[in-house]
């Protein structure tokens, strides 16, 4: 069944296994446009099967996930990673920079694999900079920024293709408290002026504060305490 | 909040008038309706006054009570030094709450679980709140809003490790 009006995703009765390790167990969110959902839960519990699956990284064993009024769990694998590289954005804990190439080179990376001509791409890379408090970076080899300054370039890449939806997958975890909070100050603030939404799963209760509303995860099941009150 | 001993502290550095007090009182101190009323100030101000701990430094001529200038006594300043270095009772009341709610639950064979799930959801509402509280705010403000944040994240913390446990806390307390 199709999620209701104003839902830019859904997850319906998903199931996920990992061979013999149930890692979703049914389930079911939905998230409006704009909305910034916090997805918590203990270690283990499958909030971040729960993000891939909504990603269209992992493809659910049963159940729904549905986009912008379009199902996307059966797209082939190109048309879903076609659908990754254009209206979705991403941020992780590690790794997701090349270290070899410099901070804005990371940033038009999307641009480029999006076909966007060269000297627009560099453009707008660019302007994110300040945005993200991190001018006279640009020129800078990715392995020789803070994890701070590290994570806000991994944002900027996200944010620069214009996403519906960003993921972040425990963006502050590799983070001290300080440097944590405002990266997330960044990424939300970014993400609410562009009208984005945000899946943003974290272990950290502090962080998932930002968020306009929480959904918990606890044994493969969704469930969310104030989905009728929270959301904007 | 000790009101009094934040009075003399705004009057250490300087002599002021009440009004000017409270102005300043609720400047760093007054979030979330915690501003001080006039009659709480000046009820203070007069107590504080029979202790010794601040006196009148002149009043301005043909004026009312308010036009008093308030000056800190060295007994005051012996007051309020003694009161900052002095350690406050460390005092984790919400827990001892939450915890007595546990446990009855248990032994009345509510559900506990679904209890904790209610208190964590409404702790994280307040998180949120404090959350965008801090945003906004002077440093000040979100000073305060992180002293809150960081109670409740402990709470939050307490809540999840007691919900993992709570057969074990069953077997113990129910007989």
């Amino acid at each position: 069944m199709s999620p209701s009006d104003g839902v830019i995703l859904a997850a319906v009765d998903v199931y996920k296994n990992f061979g013999s390790t149930a890692a979703l167990q049914g389930a079911s969110v939905e998230l409006a446009r704009g909305e910034v959902v916090a997805v918590v839960g203990p270690s283990g519990s499958g909030k971040s099967t729960l993000l891939h699956c909504l990603a269209g990284i992992f493809r659910p064993d049963r159940g729904e996930v549905w986009f912008d009024g379009r199902r996307i769990d059966q797209l082939s694998d190109d048309r879903s990673a076609q659908l990754r590289r254009t209206a979705f954005g991403f941020v992780f804990q590690f790794g997701q920079l090349v270290p070899e190439l410099t901070a804005v080179d990371n940033v038009a990376l999307p641009l480029l694999l999006n076909k966007v001509h060269r000297g627009d791409a560099y453009e707008r890379a660019g302007s994110w900079f300040p945005r993200l408090e991190l001018d006279g970076l640009q020129r800078r080899r990715t392995g020789e920024l803070s994890g701070g300054q590290a994570q806000r370039v991994a944002i900027a890449r996200a944010l620069v293709a214009q996403p519906r939806v960003i993921f972040a997958d425990e963006p502050t975890g590799s983070l001290d408290s300080l440097t944590g909070e405002r990266v997330m100050d960044l990424l939300l603030d970014n993400a609410r002026a562009a009208g984005t939404t945000v899946v943003l799963v974290t272990h950290d209760a502090r962080i998932a504060a930002g968020a306009d509303r929480d959904v918990t995860v606890r044994d493969g099941v969704a469930t969310s305490p104030a989905r009728s009150t929270a959301v904007r | 909040m000790s009101v009094p001993t934040a009075l003399l502290g705004l009057l250490e550095p300087r002599p002021s008038h009440g009004y000017e007090l409270k102005r300043e009182y609720d400047a760093l101190f007054g979030e979330q309706g915690r501003q001080l009323s006039f009659g709480q100030l000046y009820g203070t101000l007069a107590r504080l006054e029979r202790d010794g701990q601040i006196a009148i430094d002149g009043a301005e001529p043909g004026e009312g009570p308010e036009r008093k200038r308030y000056v800190i006594t060295p007994t005051g300043v012996a007051h309020l030094g003694h009161w900052l270095a002095e350690p406050e009772q460390p005092n984790p009341q919400l827990q001892a709450v939450l915890f007595v709610k546990v446990v009855l639950a248990l032994l009345s064979d509510r559900p506990a679980a679904q209890y904790l799930d209610a208190q964590r959801a409404a702790h994280r509402e307040q998180m949120r709140a404090l959350t965008a509280m801090r945003k906004r705010g002077r440093l000040t403000t979100a000073l305060l809003a992180d002293y809150g944040l960081f109670h409740l994240e402990a709470d939050l913390r307490w809540i999840d490790v007691t919900a993992e446990r709570l057969d074990q806390l069953r077997a113990e307390v129910v007989r």
